[in-house]
């Protein structure tokens, strides 16, 4: 992207998304993005910057959350842009579709307290080294929504030590002050994991929205600090 | 012909609705109950030719689609 464009965002609409029109806003509200929704049954993303995985519940959540949206046709063309390194954001059900697609490690399992959570959390920032979190500091703070029923994240002991090996841990759920252990983590997932990365570091999935925390009229403006880490990044040419 | 596709959490992995059905059967008096795993059981009508190739085939959907194998465990038999 040249200096002062504006950064071209696809978010990907399956039947059942629910979020895609609210993260279509936050990108033209937060970064000026040229975003757009594009329909799952297509195979081109139209040459974006960002492809954004919305909220929702894809197919009914049918079979297992996000099983089915990974055969959707423009699935081929997510898994050919993050290939080549484009950034990737799956939010609360697209993140359960990158998962179950391969391209993010791990599966969400029902709440652990097998209730459906909608509220304000604390998560922590993990790791700098995404094209989200670029701009923020490790052991930042941010309070984001979440608003889902399977958000406890799993993995196998071995992908695990890999995942933590390769540093793709983004957030951590928390209290307020940044510490865990706390009862802070609202779904029972692994280590209080909110948010993971893939191991080249472009693809991100994280349960809270921060679509919906992005602008002052909303109250809170944490989530916009991801898409302007992104947008920042994109000038200035850093990958990751 | 028909297959049967049976898909549970695996051991080890937290079963947050087993956990509750194991307390309500304990509650409902059953004495002894232990570890209840709830999943998902998938009737498949299938055309093959021989049971080993049926059975072969529900391995096969379990593998690609109706198991997630980082939580989930099957088993794939042919009932008809």
């Amino acid at each position: 992207m040249s200096a002062g464009a504006r950064p071209r965002v696809s978010v990907v609409v399956f039947p059942g998304s629910n979020c895609d029109h609210d993260a279509v806003h936050a990108v033209e509200a937060t970064i000026g993005a040229d975003a757009r929704p594009v329909w799952h049954a297509g195979t081109e993303l139209g040459r974006p910057d960002l492809v954004i995985l919305p909220g929702g519940f894809s197919y009914g959540d049918y079979l297992r959350c996000g099983a089915l949206a990974r055969f959707s046709p423009i699935m081929d063309a997510v898994r050919a842009f993050a290939a080549k390194g484009g950034p990737v954001l799956g939010i609360c059900n697209g993140f359960q579709v990158l998962c179950e697609a391969g391209l993010l490690p791990g599966a969400l399992l029902l709440n652990s307290g097998q209730r459906f959570r909608c509220e304000d959390v604390f998560v922590r920032v993990e790791t700098i080294r995404t094209p989200f979190t670029a701009e923020l500091t490790k052991g930042d703070v941010l309070r984001l929504p979440i608003a889902h029923g399977d958000g406890n994240w799993r993995i196998e002991a071995e992908a695990w030590d890999d995942v933590t090996t390769h540093d793709q841990v983004v957030f951590r759920y928390c209290d307020a002050a940044g510490g865990r252990g706390t009862g802070a983590n609202p779904n029972g997932s692994l280590d209080d994991v909110a948010g993971v990365c893939n191991r080249e570091r472009n693809v991100v999935g994280l349960m809270p929205h921060p679509e919906r925390a992005s602008e002052t009229m909303l109250g809170n403006t944490d989530g916009a600090r991801l898409f302007r880490s992104f947008a920042n990044g994109l000038l200035l040419g850093r990958t990751g | 012909m028909k297959v049967q596709v049976t898909v549970v959490p695996k051991s080890g992995v937290l079963d947050p609705q087993g956990k509750a059905i194991a307390g309500a059967l304990t509650r409902l008096g059953f004495p002894g109950v232990g570890d209840v795993r709830a999943g998902k059981v998938f009737r498949v009508e299938i055309e093959a030719k021989t049971a080993a190739e049926a059975s072969a085939l529900a391995g096969q959907m379990a593998e690609k689609l109706l198991c997630n194998p980082v939580i989930e465990e099957y088993e794939a038999e042919v009932v008809e």
